[in-house]
Order: C-alpha cells, then sequence, then structure tokens
C-alpha cells in the first residue's frame, strides 16, 4: 500500500518523501547509467565496462579518452537529455489533458517540428544547423497554435487532445506535400530526419538540450504541487488555491519547450513522450503526474532503445526512432484496447 | 435585504455588522449568456444558507462566483471586506472552501491520501507535510466517519462513501466557510440525509457558515437556518424557512401548486404538490379566465 515518509526538522520545515516512488526513480538513474556505460562501450571498437566507467571518471588511456569523450559521449548524452525531455514533456502533456493519449506524438507537436524542418532542407537546402532550428520553430509554432485554437475560457484536456489531433492531420498533409516536391537527394535527408536518429551527434547538440533542461526541469518541479491538485478537475484545485490558469499555461509552455528541443536535436524519436510517463506510473504505483520518474524513465528508454538500434542490426544501422516507434505503436494499441474496455474512449 | 435576513435567522441573534461573504450587484455571464444582473446577496456568519430554485435559475452560477470560480463581469464578490479575486489564492483557500459538483478520484488514490489533498493551501514547498496536517486529517476523517477507510482505494468505494471523502477533504482545509454545490445528488435517500447530518453537525458543533444548493425544497426547509429563493437570476425571498415557505412562494418560484404543512418531524414546512388533477383543472380554470 502507500509508503510515505516524512522528514521533519525542528524548524518546522517537512518533505513527504513517497519510498517507493524515489526507489523507482534511483532505479532508473541506474539503468540509464548502465545502458549509457554498454552504450559507449558499443562499437567498431568495443571497450569493456569497466574501461568505460575509469575513462568517464578522468582514468583512462588517451585512446579510450578520445573515442570515449569526443565520439561516443555527446551521442549518449544527447540521447540521455532527448528522452528526458520527452519523457518529461509527455508526463505534463499527459497530466495537464488528464488523458493518457494527451502526449505530443499524438497531439502533433512531432509533425510540426518536422514541419519546421522540411521546409529547411526542400525548400532551403539548409545546414544542419538550420534544420535543427527550423525543427525547433516549428515544433514551438504547432504549439502554439494548438493552445490557442483549444483556448475557450481556459483549456480543457478532452478539447486540446482533439484540437491536436486535428492540427497532427493537417500538417502530416503538409509535410507530405513538401516531401512530393522536394528533390531525391533531399528527400531521403528528410526521410532520415523523420525518423529520428542519433547519429553523428556531437557536443555541439549537447549544450543547448543542457541549457534547456537546467532551466525548465526546475521550474517544472516548482509547479508540480498545484499539478499534482488539478488531477481532480479544475474547480477542486481552484479551491485548494492553485492559480489552475496560470500553472496550466506554464508547463503547458514548458513542456513544449522541451518537447521541441528534443526533437530537434534527435528528430521526432516516437513514442517515447507517450510511453515513458505510463511506464513510471506502473512502477510507482503512485497517483499524480509522476514527473520526476517520467523523466528517468524517458532518458533510460531512449538510450536502451538506441543500444537495440546498434546491436540488432549492425552499428547505425537503424535510426533510433525505428525501435522507439515499433515498440510505441505496440503499446499504444495496447492503450487503445485498455482504454476502450474502460468506456474512457 | 441583509438586515432581513439576518434578524429572521434564529441562530443569528449576534448580528455583526459585516458578514464575511456576499455579493454585490453581481452581473453573472457565461460568454454572452447572462444568469443574473445585479444581484446582491449576503451569507449570514453561523449560518447554514441553502440556495433553492428551478433549474437554470443560477444557483450555481451564484455558488461558483461566491467561490470566486466565476468572475463577475459587474459588481464584486467580498470576502473579509476584500474583492474575492484581488486576494491571494492560498489565503481565500484557507477561509473558504468549496464541494464542486464535478470532482475526479485521481486512479489508485487511497482515502487518506485524497483528504490530505485538502491540505494544500497550509502547505509550502518547504513545509509538505506538518504534524498539524497529519493531526487535521485524522480528525477530519474521522469526523466524517471514514477513518476506518483510511488505506481504502477510492475508486473501490460506494457513491455515498465516495461524498464523504470528498466532505473530509473539503473539511481538511479547514476554513470557516464551507460552500457545498449539490452535494446530495446522485445518492439514495439515505445517503442524502447522511450527508445533510453531516452538514448539520459541522454547521452547529463546529459554528462553520455553510452554503449549500440543493434540489430537494424540503432537505432545504428541513435543515437551512437561512433559504435563499432564487428565480430567474433574481432573489424572490430569503430568511429562515418557517417564515418564507408558503405555498404561494413555491408557487411563484417553481409554478407548483402544492400545500404547505407543517413537518411532523421537525416543525419545519413541507411542501406537498398537488394531486396532478387538482393542478390540470387548476390550469384549464386559469385559461378560461385569460
Amino acid at each position: 500500500m502507500k509508503s510515505n515518509r516524512v522528514l521533519r526538522t525542528p524548524g518546522g520545515l517537512s518533505l513527504r518523501l513517497d519510498v517507493r516512488a524515489v526507489t523507482v526513480v534511483v532505479l532508473l538513474l541506474l539503468a540509464a547509467f548502465a545502458a549509457s556505460v554498454v552504450l559507449i562501450g558499443t562499437g567498431d571498437f568495443p571497450i569493456p565496462a569497466g574501461d568505460v566507467v575509469k575513462t568517464l571518471f578522468g582514468n583512462g588511456d588517451a585512446g579510450q579518452e578520445f573515442i570515449v569523450n569526443e565520439l561516443r559521449l555527446p551521442r549518449v548524452l544527447v540521447g540521455l537529455l532527448v528522452g528526458a525531455s520527452l519523457g518529461l514533456g509527455g508526463a505534463l502533456f499527459q497530466a495537464v489533458t488528464r488523458n493518457p493519449l494527451g502526449s505530443p506524438d499524438v497531439l502533433g507537436l512531432g509533425q510540426g517540428a518536422t514541419a519546421g524542418a522540411l521546409v529547411m532542407i526542400v525548400l532551403f537546402s539548409g545546414s544542419a544547423a538550420q534544420v535543427t532550428l527550423g525543427a525547433l520553430v516549428g515544433g514551438l509554432v504547432t504549439g502554439l497554435a494548438i493552445y490557442l485554437l483549444a483556448w475557450k475560457q481556459g483549456v480543457h484536456g478532452y478539447r486540446l487532445v482533439l484540437v491536436g489531433i486535428g492540427v497532427s492531420a493537417i500538417v502530416t498533409a503538409v509535410n507530405g506535400y513538401l516531401l512530393t516536391v522536394s528533390d531525391i537527394v533531399d528527400a531521403t535527408r528528410a526521410l532520415v530526419w523523420m525518423t529520428g536518429s542519433l547519429n553523428g551527434r556531437d557536443w555541439d547538440q549537447v549544450w543547448p538540450l543542457l541549457a534547456v533542461c537546467a532551466v525548465l526541469v526546475p521550474l517544472v518541479l516548482v509547479n508540480a504541487r498545484g499539478l499534482r491538485m488539478m488531477e481532480m478537475g479544475d474547480d477542486v484545485s481552484n479551491a485548494l488555491g492553485v492559480r489552475v490558469e496560470r500553472v496550466r499555461a506554464l508547463l503547458m509552455v514548458a513542456a513544449v519547450l522541451l518537447t521541441a528541443t528534443a526533437t530537434a536535436a534527435a528528430g521526432p524519436v516516437g513514442f517515447v513522450a507517450l510511453t515513458a510517463p505510463q511506464l513510471a506510473r506502473r512502477l510507482t504505483r503512485s497517483p499524480g503526474p509522476n514527473l520526476l520518474a517520467s523523466l528517468c524513465m524517458g532518458a533510460a528508454l531512449l538510450v536502451t532503445a538506441d543500444w537495440a538500434s546498434q546491436r540488432a542490426f549492425g552499428a547505425d544501422q537503424l535510426p533510433v526512432g525505428v525501435v522507439t516507434g515499433v515498440l510505441g505503436g505496440v503499446y499504444l494499441l495496447w492503450l487503445l484496447v485498455t482504454e476502450r474496455r474502460a468506456g474512457r474512449i | 435585504m441583509s438586515n432581513d435576513s439576518t434578524t429572521s435567522s434564529g441562530l443569528n441573534n449576534r448580528r455583526s455588522t459585516v458578514n464575511r461573504l456576499s455579493a454585490e450587484k453581481v452581473t453573472l455571464a457565461y460568454d454572452q449568456r447572462v444568469i443574473a444582473e445585479q444581484l446582491s446577496v449576503e451569507i449570514p456568519d453561523n449560518s447554514f444558507t441553502v440556495i433553492v430554485g428551478p433549474n437554470a435559475c443560477g444557483k450555481s452560477t451564484l455558488l461558483r462566483a461566491l467561490s470566486r470560480m466565476l468572475k463577475p463581469s459587474e459588481g464584486r464578490v467580498l470576502l473579509d471586506g476584500q474583492v474575492i479575486q484581488s486576494m491571494p489564492a492560498k489565503k481565500v483557500a484557507r477561509t473558504l472552501g468549496l464541494l464542486p459538483q464535478s470532482s475526479i478520484a485521481p486512479d489508485g488514490i487511497t482515502v487518506a491520501d485524497l483528504v490530505g489533498r485538502g491540505r494544500y493551501p497550509h502547505q509550502g514547498i518547504l513545509r509538505q507535510w506538518s504534524t498539524e496536517d497529519e493531526r487535521v486529517v485524522q480528525e477530519s476523517m474521522a469526523q466524517t466517519g471514514v477513518a476506518e477507510l483510511a488505506d481504502r482505494y477510492v475508486d473501490e468505494l460506494s457513491g455515498g462513501q465516495r461524498q464523504r471523502v470528498w466532505i473530509a477533504m473539503a473539511l481538511a482545509q479547514q476554513t470557516p466557510l464551507l460552500l457545498l454545490d449539490e452535494p446530495t445528488t446522485y445518492l439514495d435517500i439515505q445517503h442524502q440525509i447522511d450527508v445533510l447530518d453531516l452538514c448539520a453537525e459541522l454547521h452547529e458543533e463546529q459554528g462553520r457558515t455553510l452554503v449549500a444548493v440543493l434540489h430537494d425544497l424540503n432537505h432545504a426547509a428541513r435543515y437551512a437556518t437561512h433559504l435563499i429563493a432564487l428565480k430567474n437570476g433574481r432573489i424572490i425571498a430569503e430568511g429562515a424557512p418557517n417564515d418564507i415557505v408558503t405555498a404561494e412562494l413555491v408557487e411563484e418560484v417553481f409554478g407548483l401548486r402544492c400545500q404547505v404543512i407543517d413537518d411532523p418531524e421537525t416543525g419545519t414546512p413541507l411542501v406537498v404538490p398537488a394531486a396532478r388533477k387538482a393542478r390540470t383543472e387548476a390550469r384549464v380554470a386559469a385559461t378560461e379566465a385569460s
């Protein structure tokens, strides 16, 4: 059952911890670290896990240091940060919409970012940096459009999901159009981007992601208590003194920024935002948005999926988006079936 | 209007000069649809005020305005002399509680955890769960008779038990004023009485000011110390049920011919609708006359 522990100081400070949730977070962090170590060790020059750890802590030899720190660590860090951003963004969206389907994948944020990237690739033959910027802008504009279209004296969950599905359909059509007018080289490049991949990611992708996370994650966690109250409906949370519209707007903006930055860095890696919060919730068995657990779950999932995509078909044969797409698709089917049985859709 | 109400309400002999909660000439509207115009209401301190009226008369809307869920397009709602919208949200939440009609129990939450969420306005990021919180939650569960359900999941409970849990959550908020929007809806008669008894207890024994919207006029007449009859967004009558509930009032407010007799149990007014035949004949006579 419930296993809450309370820490109190003589000064009147008190913290309430759900022991199970904390345990889950710690285990997921360990899992993400372990998967990262294995992933760094994987490649044309395999490195044993022990050496990887040693190198990461600054005690490796020069050759390994170059491979680990310059070649493979950035990719793993991008994977961790993208996974964490998607996990947290998904958890925020699902909590705000009070719907497990209310994730960025379903709402069309991924498609929006894709549209931005496609415009850069197809119309301007832009550089990698320009494509990233295009994806970021595309994601943000789509997020804003969904929010404004769904606005009717406040934003309500179900409305947001329906509007999001509509917007997603429109943007998908635009993306299809852009692909048909592109030449074969651009189209190939676009398709690779659209699958979501961590290939060739370096420190240039790490820093912006890290900066966004460093600002947004604490901001989101500070507002988590209000979000937890909002689970009970707008009226109850208003009555409890939560400024519902303000918290919701703030968290939506944070979620859109997290998702758009992650998508800009790695392409629309499918289904992580949809599955990570649900898996985290099943592990913690705790009500509430489970933000931290979702974040860690997203990071662990993405790095594990990246490792699987490399191992299964040889190095860099398969973009990570294919693996998450297949796993997530199966999960989405299962979710639709159970939600339908429960009479929620 | 407010003077009438404070003198006629038996429990309010103290006659405070200003009541804690009031609405001053508020206009209430959803989008462009105006529900009430220039409506002024005083909630007498320490009363059990019940708002009654036909469907769509604006009673729930009035309650939403009083609990700052709906911002009046004109006029203002005052809590302790301040405009309620301008007060810090948590401060209001420590003074005024609301049990809304629609509330969602999160999946897999236990009774004790749900009741504990009522402590939110008393907590902060560094003060998440004090011994006081613990004590109040236990007390609230005991008062509502759900203490033995503390570790059960809310989804497993019956409708009546669940409503008690939500009331316990509102109690844990420890507000001197408590607003309830149709707290007896969807409950069978036994649980309706059960919830109303609990409200009466909170009012009489703890001196909380209660404001409830009720559908059942007889329940309202039996439990209220102060009754507000609303029609088309206007107050038709207000005061102690014994003073204001008459056959004429019921006909005016609800358009229903009836007799008002003394409740054999409590002596409060009891509304007995006229038989169908009598009502049909009256209607025919009325149309012929006109």
